[in-house]
């Protein structure tokens, strides 16, 4: 039998026996909004994977039905027995075809139109008068059955039944008969309990309404009984049996002989005690090695050898690869390309990700949800997208890789993306947010929108979606196995579903450090290689300043202390003993106070950034089964999960993502997530940068955009007055600066210059040569102490100084403060600066000293406001929009709401220029939007800003 | 005492029958409190306890529990005592919440006591905040007071300690 289908028949068997328990629990409270909201999400689902099977019958009767709760779902219709028992009879019906699928692979013939019209009938309002019911019924009776094989079904029933009839269960004679007696819809109940007799266990819960009017009055027990919870495929096969009696043996079951359906808690609990066998074992092996010539020796090696594969038995049982939940895509795509009439391509890679089998079960119906909504909403028609100058085949991506503990799925199609307008006005439509809301969220705020429950931006409801399932469902599905799911949008460009799911179970392999005394565990997969570091080795670590860098193959490797970022504090007596230990593995003699002389670099990649975490010591690595933290420690960034290891300790599980964050570091943005790019609070920041070289071999270099022009001038025309070199440029006399003192301008040729302006002054840097412009995010790793020099950064691959222009002009021009003294006294503005890069700040502070400001910088939002708290009182604030954690425009609306900061001016300043950025700012209550690189722009709207604030008070 | 007692609960009007309520106790720094008896899934001596860096103050580490990882909280620390001198033998009782399993330490587990609500007291006004946040109310005994753990509370503010 075809997979897809045998599939389908277990699932759909199983999602039924659900409906037909929640139904009966429903009638009994129809205000459970939870239980009505779980079998209409069953059987949207039934009808769903019916559609792609080409099932048109047992599609029309589940959408029929669906149609009815529905209606139930948003309070259109009252929920009666009657309705519940006209749906409980649809599912009956949908269960007889299913027998029938199941025997000969095919729907049987017939059509269920009088069913179908009595749900529609419901649906509208109407109740099913009673005459035409039982006409129904008759009809419905004869329906299911049109075959040979079902027709013989009736009989057959109670020779097959050779057992005492449980206590709830009528017999069939009693049935007819009661059926016969009674009038209008109960009778059509009885119609459906005489089906339901069919499996003659499973569905005494959806007899009981029935049977409550018609029958004795102990049915009415029935629903207390428990359904016996018989394996779905064994059940399928048994009814099937039943159903063909002694006549035939020639449909030999074959859903059941393949696999046996296991409970995941069976295999859960089977895990803990494999888990328990390790642990003894090992404590038995230590035990044994003490001994020698033990009569243990062999049996516990055989223990040993049987226990290991043991383990790797079970711990495969839980694992397969993604692609299993994939096989029946692009089938699914296939139809729902002729039925929307799109032409749609579907690539997917990654297919052999493996996932834990829990975790692969949940997300199943979820990610089919999604590729179908993608197919669905995501592309456009075929014309549309000839009409955008798009090609017309709709490409829709799948994705999954395992990142840094976790397993990412990402769903991407080439489509029209989110229609944000619309997502807005169905938001306000629903009543989830408010016209005043609306306006303060960001796009990634408002996409968000559709992952509510009920949201569906589909303009009508079709049989594929727009019944505002799906999202909610995708999100709850996936939330519940602790993943995330996002959605990155681009008009035009399409959508980006990213569903990042945490190895919850998975096993990986780790790699266990030792840092202060205690042990960690670093997923293997994020290892790139293992340094060590020591004084008399090629690797040793170097500080400068504060920031330890370590020499690697011509880089320079960012290191980060675990016990930093930990912020554990090193015992000495271990420290110290360790120390001893290493020394005598080292053979060295070394100074006892050399502490950290021997150290372990784990070079670690996350993304496409490298750094290294230093360690105290490196044991083994060790296959782990990652379980999630208790929620209580789910906060902490750096974990991504706790285990236990093979000597029965408990250990934390390292996240590199969050050791990168936690450093303060920033990670490359690859091309693929540039779409990202525009939300992420990612503080990195593309500038150019002008390299060149003068004075020592180190190439120095400078933002471009502080740099007014590049000139060149004869040597003859330098100058020498009031002790410095001049040139005469441009009708002014400019001064030349040299990087040291020491440093010797040309004698002859041509003077290379770097100018700089500032306000009404320029001022020439002179330079060997200029070496190159390069596009790069710059981070001074090691601030400098040297006077004329901000810090050093790579650049270009390189390590390169970084040239603190305002020193050069406050030495080039020695009254500039004397000229702005004035100035000063009669503003002496107090200036806040937030901004989380190190190098703004370290550019921007001084520039805005010079030209006259007090100025306090701080590395983020939460400091601003620590100093708010502390009654400091600023005349402007200058803040950056992206920042880690709040960033500029939360900042703004948190100073703005609040009095003691809310009448001060605050300018934004930012790498991003769009338009919708500055609207955004001034509508949080900025002041005024620069971009961030324009050194004029932001001197003159501080200015600006200031002057109005003055006139206004 | 009993008379009072008699006499308080009719003065407000209560019913004196009452079913009652069965606590296991168990001792923090001579104090005693109380949780439901139905609550407490495990009592054990807690060994190898991992710590957790950057974790929430009160959170002593994490512990394996037959396979089960378990994070155990000190009371003595949420409940704002000082903590007990290294070495000193501790209690862990394990319970559950939101299907997670944490484990309290504490001095030492007493015995499982049946009391009737009517001996129960809302907590005094003047009862500091820490308390007052995890206490369901207090027990009149004997000879002294117990004070019953509102476990939910328990590990939420813990989890409010780490957010803040």
């Amino acid at each position: 039998m075809d997979d897809l289908l045998n599939e389908f028949l277990t699932e759909t068997n199983e999602s039924l026996d659900v409906v037909d328990a929640e139904l009966v629990r429903f009638e009994k409270d129809p205000n459970d909004k939870a239980v009505l909201d779980n079998i209409f999400r069953l059987v949207h689902t039934v009808k769903g994977t019916c559609g792609f099977l080409d099932l048109p019958r047992l599609e029309a009767v589940a959408h029929a039905s669906e149609n009815v709760l529905g209606k139930f779902r948003d309070g259109e219709l009252q929920v009666t027995t009657e309705a519940v028992s006209l749906i409980l009879e649809s599912i009956d019906a949908i269960k007889s075809i299913m027998a029938d699928l199941e025997a000969t692979e095919k729907e049987p013939e017939g059509d269920d139109n009088e069913l179908i019209g009595k749900l529609n009938c419901v649906a509208a309002g109407q109740a099913p008068d009673g005459g035409e019911a039982i006409a129904q019924t008759d009809m419905l009776q004869a329906e299911p059955e049109p075959e040979p094989v079902a027709q013989e079904t009736e009989p057959d029933i109670n020779p097959t039944l050779d057992r005492p009839l449980r206590p709830g269960e009528v017999s069939l004679e009693e049935l007819e008969a009661a059926f016969a007696a009674a009038p209008g819809p109960d009778a059509e109940a009885g119609a459906s309990a005489g089906n339901a007799a069919d499996d003659a266990s499973a569905d005494i819960a959806s007899e009981a309404p029935a049977a409550e009017s018609v029958a004795s009055a102990d049915s009415a027990k029935a629903p207390e009984q428990p359904v016996p919870a018989v394996a779905p495929a064994a059940k399928a096969e048994s009814e099937k049996a039943e159903k063909q009696g002694g006549k035939s043996e020639k449909a030999e079951p074959s859903v059941a002989t393949q696999s046996v359906r296991v409970n995941v808690d069976l295999l859960e609990d089977l895990m803990t005690m494999v888990s328990e066998l390790v642990l003894t074992r090992n404590q038995l092996l230590q035990i044994v090695r003490q001994q020698e010539d033990s009569e243990f020796n062999v049996p516990l090696q055989r223990l040993n050898l049987v226990t290991t594969e043991l383990q790797e038995g079970v711990m495969k049982t839980r694992m397969q690869p993604i692609g299993n939940a994939w096989q029946k895509l692009p089938r699914i795509l296939r139809d729902l390309s002729h039925e929307l009439g799109k032409k749609i391509d579907l690539q997917m890679s990654g297919a052999d990700t493996e996932l834990d089998r829990q975790v692969l079960e949940l997300i199943k119906d979820p990610l089919t949800h999604m590729v179908r909504n993608s197919a669905d909403h995501g592309l456009e028609s075929t014309e549309g997208r000839i009409a955008a100058g798009k090609p017309p085949v709709g490409v829709i991506k799948l994705d999954a890789y395992h990142e840094g503990g976790h397993v990412i799925i990402r769903i991407s199609d080439d489509g029209g993306g989110l229609n944000l307008e619309k997502i807005k006005s169905k938001a306000l439509a629903v009543g989830l947010t408010s016209e005043g809301e609306l306006d303060q969220l960001s796009e990634q705020q408002i996409s968000n929108f559709i992952f509510k429950p009920g949201f569906s931006t589909a303009q009508e409801v079709t049989s594929v979606s727009g019944r505002g399932v799906g999202m909610d469902v995708v999100r709850s599905n996936i939330e519940k196995i602790g993943g995330t799911v996002e959605v990155r949008s681009e008009v035009g460009r399409g959508s980006v579903f990213t569903i990042k799911i945490p190895l919850t179970l998975a096993i990986v392999s780790a790699l266990v450090v030792e840092s202060c005394g205690e042990r960690f565990a670093i997923p293997q997969i994020s290892v790139v290689e293992l340094v060590r570091a020591s004084s008399n080795s090629e690797h040793r670590v170097e500080k400068l300043k504060e920031t330890p860098v370590l020499r690697l193959r011509d880089q320079l490797l960012p290191l980060v202390y675990l016990s930093d970022v930990l912020g554990l504090e090193a015992d000495p007596d271990i420290a110290v003993q360790q120390d001893d230990e290493a020394d005598v593995a080292a053979g060295n003699d070394r100074q006892p106070d050399a502490k950290n002389d021997d150290e372990f670099v784990v070079v670690t990649q996350v993304g496409t950034f490298r750094f290294g975490i230093v360690v105290d010591r490196v044991f083994d690595t060790e296959e782990i089964v990652v379980k999630p933290v208790a929620p209580i420690l789910r906060d902490i960034s750096v974990f991504s999960g706790n285990t236990i290891l093979g000597d029965g300790s408990v250990i934390m599980i390292l996240d590199p993502n969050g050791i990168a964050d936690a450093c303060g570091d920033v990670k490359d943005e690859n091309d693929e997530a540039a779409l990202e790019a525009a939300n992420a609070q990612d503080s990195s920041e593309k500038i150019s940068i002008l390299i060149f070289n003068t004075g020592s071999a180190e190439p120095k270099a400078v933002p471009l955009s502080l740099v007014s022009r590049l000139e060149e001038v004869e040597c003859t025309d330098i100058e020498r007055s009031n002790g410095i070199d001049v040139v005469q440029y441009r009708g002014q006399v400019m001064p030349i600066l040299r990087i040291s003192d020491s440093y010797e301008l040309r004698k002859e040729g041509r003077q290379p210059l770097l100018v700089f302006a500032d306000e009404t002054r320029t001022m020439g840097l002179a330079v060997d040569e200029i070496v190159d412009i390069v596009e790069e995010q710059l981070k001074i790793e090691l601030p400098s102490d040297c006077e004329g020099m901000l810090g050093t950064a790579v650049v270009n691959g390189m390590a390169t100084e970084i040239v603190d222009v305002s020193h050069y002009l406050v030495k080039a021009f020695p009254d500039w403060f004397d000229e702005n003294r004035q100035e000063r006294a009669k503003s002496n503005k107090h200036l806040l600066l937030v901004d989380d890069s190190s190098f703004f700040r370290n550019m921007l502070a001084p520039l805005l000293a010079t030209v006259g400001y007090k100025v306090t910088a701080v590395e983020n939002a939460d400091r601003a406001l620590e100093l708010r708290e502390l009654g400091n009182h600023f005349d402007v604030i200058v803040s950056d929009i992206e920042m880690p954690g709040m960033d500029g425009f939360d900042l703004a609306s948190e100073i703005r709401s609040d009095e003691r900061w809310g009448k001060t001016p605050i300018v934004a300043i930012s790498s991003h220029g769009t338009p919708q950025d500055f609207d955004r700012g001034r509508s949080v209550g900025f002041t005024d939007y620069v971009v961030k690189t324009d050194r004029r722009g932001l001197l003159e709207s501080i200015q600006e800003t200031l002057h109005m604030e003055g006139s206004a008070a | 005492m009993t008379d009072n007692l008699v006499t308080d609960v009719q003065a407000m009007g209560g019913d004196i029958k009452d079913s009652g309520q069965s606590f296991v106790t168990m001792i923090v720094a001579d104090q005693l409190f109380g949780v439901p008896v139905l609550d407490v899934h495990d009592v054990f001596i807690p060994t190898k306890l991992a710590h957790v860096p950057m974790a929430a103050p009160e959170v002593a580490g994490v512990l394996n529990l037959r396979g089960r990882i378990v994070t155990a909280i000190d009371l003595r620390r949420r409940l704002g005592y000082p903590l007990l001198e290294e070495g000193k033998q501790v209690m862990a009782v394990v319970i559950e919440h939101h299907g997670e399993p944490y484990s309290l330490l504490i001095d030492s587990v007493g015995e499982v006591l049946n009391l009737a609500d009517a001996s129960c007291e809302r907590n005094p006004v003047n009862l500091d905040q820490r308390w007052r946040d995890v206490s369901g109310g207090v027990y009149r005994l004997e000879d002294k007071l117990m004070v019953v753990l509102q476990l939910d509370k328990i590990i939420e503010t813990g989890n409010g300690a780490i957010a803040a």
